[in-house]
């Protein structure tokens, strides 16, 4: 073993015990102080639906869920989360909180080859649960962290807006 | 109230028809297979050492200390690949001359480009993969670097391959002749020098790959995020020495792709190596970061050309010299040279005109490759015929629609062919300038613009008409010996239940293949869309073909598609006519049900001739053929390609304090031939626009005096987000080819085509009053600001 760096696996090797509620289930994990929280629930729960696409909070692919609010799942190591509540894309279809959003981007087919889209869904949740009737540039505001190079982005905007207006006749469901 | 009845009255009348892509529930549900999710037992995972140096020579290389760490299985060198892989090398033989160095999976003594993978280390998990890269030590002496297009040409200059007489990868020049006579007497010419940055694909998931070969089996398994399996699988095959029937490539959902995901890059192959020599799945996910020094880049042209026109703004003539930085090498299987190919045969593509020149010459750099990506030439040609029509314009005083409607080759004059020697066989282009026009309120844009223009508001309002290449002919790879098909393929079976299995060899990045694919077979044979199941790429299931590239899936697999499915409608026909004692032409099926051709009354549903023919063909007249599973192949015949046409307008506005620029709308009209699902085809274009927008602003990949990438990060190469995008706005023409029942022809390409053509002529009006021109891709806003002297 010649040449070895003790120092570096060392400090590799280091875990963390930490737990939280993801998707409604309690789980503990022994984690490496660098893992990030998307690393762990691609890797670890094997919840692939959150996507890593640029690991530096420019894309929005990895938007889930911390206590309530939308957070960059790859700017977070997962220790930090220790305690949170997460939701991920597959806990948020599962209990069909955005079974609304999620049919009318099928509709509209706001989506092609769908990586960015459970970040896209994260966050029109995100805001139609801070603002029930957003205008069109607020909605392209708000989705300026969201990167997808397969729409124009329109069909998005234009499902978002119209879930915004659904849900306010039928009585501001968020 | 009560429409007219059209023929998407019909029962399932699907072509034609806006109805949501079947799969993309799985992919709203966060349950997409992407092959970065893909986790196989007993699987590594690879990472790769990339060199620091645009140019090198390999000294040594110490791998000792990676190897020792705990959980590292392989450390691999070009060396030890070079053993186990054949080089490639990305010629084609009808580009008569080019050349390209031979490449390897990671290089054996010299590197190329900085950011070229150089080591490859396998371990128990991607984390000790990279803490195993940092322990490894390799020793370089630095090469003289080749970065600047014209040091590249100089004679006597640096060489990126150090064996060659030149950087000079292709020269080409198509000329008829007759151009100087027409420059000489010209009433009026306009000429300019544009340059076309860099950019690159940016699909949001990148390369991932897991390989699988399992010694025992002889068998290798590749899960590949790519667009084209079948041509993977032969090149596994070959180059790695294994029986094509022992390789299998299976390309599940694929998070973008573009053109991008097509071609060979050296990690992919050095993956399949690395699973050979350890018999075990091994797994690469480029990062964001590798992404950028690795991925194929594309554009990057310079491109002098001039226009003669006779005094009433007739187009006469064109010259254009193209000059092409590809990078150190020349991409494999389909070369580097395609695009600039593409460009100088695009050039004046919707104009009437005789007389042209072009020459192109393609030069190595020490850069990563560039190669096919999205609307390959198209935006290069189109940018600099449209910005020089529109210059002609402004020089004879004529209104950017006039002197398009003066010139485009008329619609009732096709068939024609190009003075570049392009075939068309019917475009559209006087109906979409008309359709323009009005869907823009031309008119009323220029009085506002007028209006602003007092008060300091500078808007600017662009148009660019463009000729898309679609479905493209052996004549396009298969003629230079590249093992790329043209034909594709379609295997159908009724299912005992009377549903429909259709295996196809076109492939889905998104763009909707699977659903216009089933919606031509339940629209063909007569059932309800949901009962017909697509499945594609998978080279073990699914017959051969050209798969989803340069705009064939609706074309060439749609045609496919429908050729097979009228075959397995005779073959249940013919069985229902047996069983029912009647003519088979006397039958037709509507909504699974055989009835009569005639009266439409319903005679049995295809599930009872199923039944009959899987479970009790004891009951069927002696002889009779079953044939319930029909394959069938369709190659294009007729013309080579199947040309698109359009138009795009663009209306934006230039802040000019600050040389930022605002898109306000985006307008296009399009003639793709029959449109299968109107909204599929929207939302391509308004992909594609975006993509087109994106270059013509923000995207560039820019590099330092010593070959280093500077800007490849999400953070720092811009890409067009939610916020800067305009809304788009859609029209259709349809001139359906006649090559193909069908009539389809592609549309993947059309947005991106021109819209950067249609920003440069609206900032370009813009500036206008300030007597300030822009000649380059992307617009930043301090080019504005130079070309308005602010800066």
């Amino acid at each position: 073993m010649s040449g070895f760096d003790d120092s570096l696996l060392n400090e590799a090797d280091e875990t963390v015990r930490i737990r939280m509620v993801v998707n409604g289930r309690k789980v503990a994990w022994e984690v490496a102080p660098r893992e990030t929280l998307v690393d762990c629930l691609r890797d670890r729960l094997e919840l692939t639906g959150t996507h890593a696409g640029c690991e530096m909070g420019a894309c929005g692919a990895c938007l889930v869920q911390l206590d309530g609010r939308a957070v960059h799942s790859c700017l977070i190591f997962a220790v930090q989360a220790d305690g949170a509540t997460i939701d991920t894309i597959e806990g948020l279809s599962e209990r069909g909180a955005i079974a609304d959003l999620q049919a009318e981007f099928h509709r509209r087919n706001a989506l092609q080859c769908g990586f960015c889209t459970p970040g896209m869904l994260v966050n029109a949740h995100e805001l139609l649960s801070q603002v029930a009737q957003p205008s069109r540039e607020e909605i392209r505001d708000a989705l300026s962290g969201n990167y997808c190079r397969c729409t124009g982005y329109e069909a998005i905007v234009d499902a978002i807006d119209a879930v915004a207006k659904a849900r306010g006749t039928s009585g501001g469901v968020t | 109230m009560t429409a007219p009845l059209t023929s998407l009255d019909r029962p399932n009348s699907y072509i034609g028809r806006s109805v949501p892509r079947p799969n993309a529930k799985r992919l709203l549900a966060g349950r997409g297979r992407y092959v970065s999710d893909l986790r196989l037992p007993r699987m590594l995972y690879a990472a790769f050492l990339r060199s620091p140096h645009a140019h090198a020579k390999i000294v040594s290389i110490n791998t000792e200390p990676a190897r020792a760490i705990e959980g590292v299985h392989l450390v691999a060198t070009g060396v030890d690949l070079a053993e186990i892989c054949t080089p490639w090398t990305g010629t084609l033989d009808h580009f008569k001359g080019m050349t390209s160095a031979p490449q390897w999976p990671l290089p054996v003594d010299r590197v190329v480009w900085a950011g070229q993978a150089v080591v490859a280390v396998v371990a128990e998990s991607r984390a000790i993969a990279e803490d195993a890269l940092e322990l490894i030590e390799v020793d370089y002496d630095d090469l003289p670097v080749v970065v600047d297009l014209d040091v590249a040409r100089e004679a006597g200059g640096p060489l990126v391959n150090p064996g060659s007489v030149n950087n000079i990868c292709f020269r080409s020049q198509l000329d008829n002749g007759t151009v100087d006579d027409a420059f000489a007497h010209a009433a009026h010419v306009v000429e300019e020098e544009f340059t076309f940055g860099r950019h690159t694909a940016v699909t949001l998931e990148p390369r991932a790959i897991v390989a699988d070969y399992d010694p025992a089996a002889g068998m290798l398994t590749v899960h590949h995020g790519t667009q084209t399996p079948y041509q993977f699988q032969d090149l596994y095959s070959r180059h790695y020495d294994i029986p094509e029937s022992r390789v299998r490539v299976i390309a599940s959902d694929i998070g973008g792709s573009f053109g991008m995901k097509l071609h060979v890059y050296h990690e992919d192959m050095a993956v399949v190596g690395l699973s050979i020599l350890l018999g075990r799945p091994v797994k690469y996910v480029a990062d964001r970061m590798e992404s950028f020094v690795s991925d194929i880049h594309a554009r990057d042209h310079r491109v002098r050309a001039r226009m003669a026109l006779d005094a009433k703004g007739g187009i006469l003539a064109m010259d254009v010299e193209d000059l092409t930085a590809i990078g150190a090498f020349s991409t494999y299987p389909r070369t580097s040279v395609v695009e600039g190919n593409q460009v100088i045969r695009l050039m004046g593509a919707p104009y009437r005109f005789e007389n042209y020149r072009a020459t192109l010459e393609v030069i190595f750099q020490n850069k990563v490759q560039t190669s096919q990506y999205r609307a390959v030439g198209h935006p290069i040609a189109c940018a600099v015929t449209e910005r020089l029509v529109d210059m002609a314009a402004a020089k004879l005083g004529l209104d950017p629609f006039a002197i398009r409607a003066q010139n485009v080759i008329p619609d009732d004059a096709y068939p024609q062919t190009s003075p570049t020697g392009y075939r068309f066989e019917a475009l559209s282009h006087q109906a979409c300038l008309k359709r323009l026009h009005q869907m823009m309120d031309y008119d009323g844009l220029r009085a506002e613009q007028a209006d602003l223009r007092k008060r300091g508001i500078h808007r600017g309002i662009g148009i660019a008409a463009f000729v898309e290449i679609t479905n493209p002919s052996p004549a396009f790879y298969g003629v230079g010996g590249a093992r790329i098909s043209s034909q594709d393929g379609a295997i159908l079976s009724l299912t005992p239940s009377g549903e429909v299995r259709c295996l196809i060899s076109v492939t889905e990045q998104g763009q909707g293949t699977e659903a216009i694919i089933s919606q031509i077979v339940a629209d063909q044979l007569g059932l309800a869309q949901e009962h017909v199941k697509v499945i594609t790429g998978d080279t073990e299931v699914t017959p051969h073909g050209g798969a989803t590239w340069a705009c064939r899936g609706a074309g060439i697999g749609g045609e496919t598609a429908l050729q097979a499915t009228r075959a397995l409608k005779r073959n249940i026909l013919e069985i229902a006519a047996l069983i029912l004692q009647e003519q088979p032409s006397a039958l037709d099926i509507i909504d699974g049900q055989v009835v009569d051709a005639a009266t439409r009354n319903q005679r049995m549903p295809i599930s009872e001739i199923a039944r009959i023919a899987y479970f009790r063909s004891d009951t069927l007249p002696p002889g009779t053929q079953a044939q319930l599973t029909v394959s069938h192949h369709f190659a294009p015949q007729g013309y080579p390609f199947a040309f698109t046409n359009g138009i795009q307008g663009c209306l934006l506005e230039v802040d000019v304090e600050t040389g930022l620029i605002k898109l306000l709308k985006h307008f296009i009209v399009e003639d793709c031939g029959r449109v299968i699902n109107p909204m599929l085809v929207d939302e391509q274009l308004r992909g594609g626009v975006v993509q087109g927008l994106g270059a013509a602003l923000f995207e560039e990949c820019r590099y330092s005096d010593t070959g280093q990438l500077v800007n490849g990060s999400l953070a720092d190469y811009l890409v067009p987000m939610p916020m800067e995008m305009p809304d788009i706005v859609i029209a259709h023409v349809e001139t359906p080819t006649a090559d193909t029942e069908l009539g389809a022809k592609g549309v993947g390409e059309a947005g991106t085509a021109a819209a950067s053509a249609c920003v440069l002529n609206a900032v370009n009006d813009a500036l206008a009053p300030f007597g300030a021109t822009i000649n380059s891709i992307p617009i930043t806003p301090m080019k504005v600001l130079t070309a308005l002297k602010r800066f």
